[in-house]
């Protein structure tokens, strides 16, 4: 048992799984954030179509995340879960009404409108929920023998309240480039517009985010300011891939403004795990101390060593059965 | 009035499980069912099966879309309201609860979509095999919750260190002492439910006389399933009684409604248990019927609420009315199944108006019987969470206010009053439209989506003026 750290395993299975979770959920939280600026209601149509068959295998990261943190990290699900207790409610409550809103839009006329709030409040609650998880984690939580001590709305603060709106604008922009990618004529012109606007957003609120964190958390400061480490790379690769969605769109390219994004996702995301590893519940535990027994991570981790792969497989096999355009009156299932 | 966030929280605990559990409680019975009848289509090529196995499937798909649905708040409930128990039990709740979610993952993955979207796709076999497959994936979905539920009944092969459980023997404690029993009588549960949805829809289609021919055969099978089902079920709910006489005594005696220990103990058939006076106000009752069921003898020792202090008694009327329920609406089971047999005689099952309107109606019984067999064990247990170990008030959130949780009973109502509104309301759509093969399915090219709703395309509401008077 001692061969090898099964904690560290853990935590880079649960990190890949957020991810996951936050590229893979947030395009698609990011159509419905837009869904009310959208130019027609045709355009909803092949905004809602271009998610419809891959949005709930989204949503298989963040329950197996969920229940993957009370196997692995106990001490995380104990103490995030009563702290951010409403934020949890609202993102659940979000996420369902979403999730009923695309099995039984396509399937009304006359309810359509009820189904495109639910799709739209749905999304933005959850993605709201998401970003004010990332403020709270930021900043830690009071906890004293293992046990959550703070109040109810201690979350709510003004920094959670940033990453909230943040990661709003973040997914809203996933959304725009994955509708760039999948989309055509009016409805791409229209995601080619909007695009910078949310570029712009984005590197306002991370750049607020960046200067905000270390104002709140000492040891982020020391991080990155007491050595010049290699971390920096890190930021500088989300700008370079700014840079990038901005040329790309620029040149009117179909595919690659999406990936520039998932690109800027991905470093931002590592460069949050980088300010804090190996602290999981700010500001005193780390993935050690958060874990399970050792007999019981191994016990889980080969069921889910064996379902990852086939969970990747069907999802790509997903992706690749609806590749292409979505044209309007395209099937709506 | 001060606001308890733990009873609250209990309610909320209950009100989103009992809700969860409607679904899976007809999936796994539907499941296996729609495993038959694609057997028999396999077997026999007979039209009938294969339209019957194709409308069930679009039920179930519905079904158990909600399910998944409804079963995303249960992986929160235990961190948000139980965080104390939570954190303790980890060890082995966390790892029961993620295979859970590992088997229902692996199961959706892999044939789930073949069953719902791959007739006519892949060869028969092929498709046989995967309805097989998705049922043999609820039974072991349900295996690894009503294991964990069951060790918190029962805990067995775990050590209690600083605070938190330990587990030492693997085998031991996932095959804790109450879980045969609880798992067999739950999946039996299952069949029974299945089987009678499947009548009284059957029923309901023979009454407005459509599709005939298959919903007779339909009809005819479930009532021999049933005939058998029901009364092994109440032998072996017998032996899950028995089990749990032997591990939670108090929790029988809070069943049977008797305060003192004693020989020669009648079966009460209706009481009123006086919590407060520890006793009960008035009771009828069968003489030493309760001391001949638990123990064989009719002068066997029947234990009594008495044994222990006060506070660790379970609220008695509720447990004891919840398994008369339960036993009363069984009997009721087993009583419609034996006259189902009686019709056949001369052919009368499927023109007895009156019989086919009963198993219409009947259709909503096992729920009610499922979700009252569930409070019996669940608040039966009270007041520990896991039983002798850790009690309610031990495990629940300390942060938790009562304002918190009265929030998030009422929004969870609210969520789900809305998710079942809509999805009974779109179920009977599904139903309505019938085993008829549905229009421009198959000339559809356009790829479907693999998700389980996709697959039932009955619309929601009308385009014109509503028709659902008709």
């Amino acid at each position: 048992m001692e061969s090898f750290d099964l904690s560290m395993i853990w935590a880079v299975i649960i990190g890949f799984g957020v991810i996951m979770y936050v590229l893979m959920d947030g395009f698609d939280l990011g159509l419905g954030i837009l869904y009310p600026f959208a130019p027609s209601e045709e355009a909803r149509d092949v905004m809602m179509n271009s998610v419809a068959p891959v949005w709930d295998g989204n949503e298989t990261w963040l329950v197996l995340g969920g229940a993957g943190l009370l196997g692995a990290f106990p001490l995380v699900y104990s103490v995030y879960l009563p702290a951010l207790y409403i934020g949890v409610f609202l993102m659940l409550a979000g996420l369902i009404f979403r999730g009923i809103a695309f099995e039984f839009r396509f399937k009304s006329r006359r309810n359509r409108v009820w189904w495109n709030r639910a799709f739209c409040w749905g999304s933005a609650v959850a993605a709201f929920a998401q970003g004010a998880v990332v403020g709270a984690y930021i900043e830690g939580f009071p906890v004293e023998d293992f046990v959550f001590v703070g109040g109810a709305m201690d979350w709510l603060t003004p920094f959670a309240v940033l990453t909230g709106i943040s990661l709003m604008v973040g997914y809203a922009l996933l959304g725009a480039t994955w509708l760039i990618l999948k989309s055509e004529g009016e409805i791409q012109r229209w995601a080619y517009r909007i695009t910078p606007v949310l570029l712009l957003a984005v590197l306002s609120a991370f750049a607020m985010i960046s200067v905000w964190t270390p104002l709140v958390d000492p040891a982020v400061f020391q991080r990155w300011f007491d050595h010049i480490h290699l971390i920096w790379v890190l930021p500088a690769l989300a700008l370079a891939c700014a840079a990038w969605l901005l040329m790309a769109v620029h040149r009117r390219q179909e595919g690659q403004p999406f990936i520039a994004t998932l690109g800027l996702f991905l470093f931002t995301y590592l460069g949050l795990v980088a300010s804090k590893w190996p602290v999981i519940v700010p500001p005193d535990y780390t993935i050690w101390d958060a874990a399970s027994a050792p007999e019981s991570q191994l016990f889980l981790l080969i069921g889910v060593l064996f379902v990852i792969p086939i969970v990747l497989a069907y999802t790509a096999w997903s992706y690749w059965v609806f590749r292409g355009k979505v044209r309007p009156g395209d099937g709506y299932h | 009035m001060e606001l308890d966030p733990l009873l609250l929280s209990r309610l909320q605990f209950a009100f989103v499980v009992s809700f969860h559990a409607i679904f899976p409680v007809f999936t796994i019975g539907l499941a296996s069912y729609i495993a038959v009848l694609n057997g028999l289509f396999y077997k026999t090529e007979h039209p009938a099966w294969d339209r019957l196995a194709q409308f069930w499937t679009r039920v179930f798909a519905v079904v158990f879309g909600m399910g998944v649905v409804s079963g995303i708040v249960m992986s929160f409930q235990f961190g948000t309201n139980w965080s104390n128990f939570s954190y303790a039990t980890a060890n082995f709740i966390g790892p029961m609860l993620s295979y859970e979610v590992v088997t229902a993952f692996f199961l959706e993955a892999a044939f789930l979509g073949v069953l719902l979207f791959g007739r006519g796709k892949v060869p028969q076999g092929v498709h046989l095999f995967a309805a097989i497959m998705v049922a043999l994936g609820t039974f072991i979905s349900s295996f690894w919750i009503l294991s964990a539920n069951s060790w918190m009944q029962t805990p067995a092969g775990a050590e209690l260190i600083d605070g938190r459980f330990h587990i030492t023997d693997w085998s031991a404690a996932i095959f804790n002492p109450s879980f045969p029993w609880r798992f067999s009588h739950k999946v039996m549960a299952s069949f029974v439910t299945g089987g009678f949805v499947v009548a009284g829809v059957s029923a309901w289609y023979l009454l407005i006389g459509r599709d005939v021919e298959a919903n007779r055969r339909a009809l005819s099978m479930c009532l021999w399933l049933l005939l058998v089902l029901t009364p092994t079920q109440a032998v072996i709910g017998d032996f899950h009684g028995l089990n749990t006489l032997e591990h939670q005594p108090t929790k029988v005696a809070a069943m049977e409604g008797n305060w003192e220990t004693d020989t020669n103990v009648p079966l009460l058939l209706a009481a009123w248990p006086d919590q407060a006076a520890q006793d009960n106000r008035f009771e009828i009752g069968i003489p030493n019927l309760a001391s001949l069921i638990l123990t064989h003898h009719v002068d066997g020792e029947v234990p009594g609420l008495s044994e222990v202090p006060e506070d660790e008694q379970p609220t008695v009327w509720l447990v004891f009315w919840s398994f008369r329920v339960m036993v009363g609406l069984g009997v009721l089971m087993i009583g419609v199944s034996l006259v189902g047999l009686w019709l056949r005689r001369g052919g009368r099952l499927y023109r007895q108006r009156g019989y086919l309107q009963v198993l219409r109606l009947m259709s909503v019984t096992p729920f009610i019987a499922v979700l009252a067999g569930w409070f019996v064990t669940e608040t039966g247990r009270a007041p520990w969470l896991v039983y002798g170990l850790m009690t309610h008030a031990e495990g629940v959130t300390p942060s938790l206010t009562g304002g918190m949780a009265l929030f998030t009973l009422i929004g969870y109502m609210t969520v789900y009053a809305v998710v079942f509104a809509c999805g009974l309301y779109y179920l009977t759509r599904v139903v309505r439209q019938g085993m008829l093969p549905e229009s421009g399915d198959d000339a559809d090219p356009s790829p479907h989506a693999k998700r389980p709703f996709s697959a039932a395309n009955a619309r929601f509401d009308d385009d014109a003026a509503p028709t659902w008077r008709q």
